[in-house]
């Protein structure tokens, strides 16, 4: 099949609304989408506890969350694999080859992300509002949540690194999730699969639906700064 | 409502606030050496020195920001209720990215103040400052003076029986310098007992009834702020009336 109709084909899956292929992007979305809220969750409120707080070996623990940032995906995929397997601490919870292994994945992956790029935003901000919100009586604990909210639109970026890493990644969920058709196969495994198997169709229209996903995504993103910025409360 | 609104605790329960042998050191540097005097309630109190004297530091000490490394700062009415009813307006105060009104009740709901009476009290304090038609703008969109005037309002909701103000008016036009001028000697008479920091001996002459003057982190004067002007006691006092008249 020649690239163009390649795309041809592509185009038509996607208007048609080939099953397979919402049921791929779907859970792409789901999986991605969940361990995006864990990571927020976890990453925005410890990322700015430690950009505010200063304990010994500060520095160190800075140092090393920056390192995990580029954790290839594969070694992620392949330490909560060795957590999950019948070897494994977590193996009675049955999770391996399961969707909720991916999500374990992917949060695992971009948690680094979410808590490095916050703790440098909120730092930022607590060398600029430090001041003035304890002289106001705000303890530290209470600026947190202040910090987060006036930094909103540098957060939506933090959200936004996370979520690229996730929608993109293959390594990881492919080892977890053992991409099984119709119940772990997500966009970027389908793509790889499909490409060494040379069925461009379905790998292009998964390439455009991700693009798509990505071009709306971020200027949903773009839409939410440009409010943070004007929000009058 | 825009009428005088008192302090929480009347000046006198609270004051005097002694500093005794305050020092502090950053480093090898020695930013204020054995400082000792106390500030009763009543009269407006300027800090005047030059550039590097410790004025920002001695309110930033005094409102409880930092910490001496020797000596101690006491206040009649204990550092904990201190540090809640003073309040600190910084040269360039930092205002939240939301409204005008939004910042001051940001600070109410820090202090406790039940959301009921919130914004009342946010809407009363802006009035007081003649800002209330800009309640709902984004306090950052705000000019200069207008910006001061909110950190004033903000600090004034508050309801402080201290307020330490640190060039409140640097990089203010003079009708700007006017407006907040006239909203300190307010809450003077509301009750306030008013500390600031400048450089403007006009601004000292017009507002100020005591002054102290600190010199390379040490206490070199303190008199009546008529006295000061007239004649000061003390070669720094002198020199730095000449220096600051002729700069």
């Amino acid at each position: 099949m020649g690239i163009l109709e390649g795309f041809q084909t592509a185009l038509g899956l996607i208007a048609a609304g080939d099953r397979e292929l919402l049921g791929v992007v779907a859970l792409s979305l789901r999986v991605t989408g969940t361990a995006l809220v864990g990571s927020a969750l976890v990453g925005l409120p410890l990322g700015a506890a430690m950009g505010v707080f200063r304990f010994p070996g500060r520095r160190l623990v800075v140092t090393l969350v920056n390192a995990l940032m580029g954790l290839p995906p594969v070694v992620v995929g392949l330490a909560v694999y060795l957590l999950l397997s019948r070897e494994g601490p977590f193996a009675t919870l049955g999770l391996l080859f399961t969707p909720e292994a991916m999500m374990v994945a992917q949060t695992a992956l971009i948690l680094p992300i979410v808590v490095a790029l916050t703790t440098q935003t909120v730092e930022d901000l607590w060398g600029e509002y430090g001041d003035q919100l304890r002289s106001l009586g705000a303890t530290r604990v209470r600026a947190l949540p202040t910090l987060l909210f006036e930094g909103r639109a540098a957060v939506v970026t933090v959200l936004l690194a996370g979520l690229g890493r996730a929608l993109a990644e293959v390594g990881a969920v492919q080892i977890v999730g053992g991409n099984i058709r119709g119940i772990t196969r997500t966009m970027t495994t389908t793509i790889a699969l499909e490409t060494s198997r040379g069925d461009l169709a379905l790998a292009m229209g998964l390439g455009l639906v991700l693009m798509g996903l990505a071009v709306v995504i971020n200027g949903g993103a773009e839409l939410l700064r440009g409010r943070a910025a004007l929000v009058r409360t | 409502m825009s009428g005088p609104e008192p302090a929480s605790v009347r000046g006198d329960a609270l004051l005097p606030l002694r500093f005794d042998g305050v020092g502090l050191r950053r480093g090898r540097a020695t930013l204020l050496d054995g400082l000792t005097f106390r500030l009763d309630a009543g009269p407006i109190t300027a800090i005047l020195g030059p550039n590097g004297a410790g004025k920002t530091t001695v309110l930033r000490l005094a409102h409880g920001l930092i910490a001496p490394t020797s000596g101690r700062i006491e206040w009649r009415g204990g550092a904990v209720r201190a540090r809640r009813q003073s309040a600190l307006l910084f040269q360039h105060p930092v205002l939240l990215r939301r409204s005008a009104s939004a910042n001051v009740r940001y600070a109410l709901a820090l202090h406790g103040v039940p959301r009921t009476v919130r914004a009342e009290r946010a809407q009363a304090a802006l009035a007081a400052m003649g800002l209330e038609a800009f309640a709902g703008r984004p306090a950052r969109e705000l000019s200069g003076g207008e910006q001061q005037r909110l950190a004033l309002a903000r600090a004034r909701s508050l309801r402080p029986t201290v307020l330490f103000l640190d060039e409140p008016a640097a990089a203010l036009d003079p009708a700007a310098m006017r407006e907040l001028e006239t909203a300190i000697l307010r809450l003077r008479d509301e009750g306030t007992k008013v500390v600031f920091t400048t450089h403007d001996l006009d601004q000292a002459r017009r507002m100020a009834d005591e002054v102290l003057l600190l010199h390379r982190g040490h206490l070199v004067e303190r008199s009546a702020a008529a006295a000061f002007f007239s004649g000061p006691r003390t070669d720094e006092g002198r020199r730095f009336l000449e220096r600051t008249l002729h700069s």
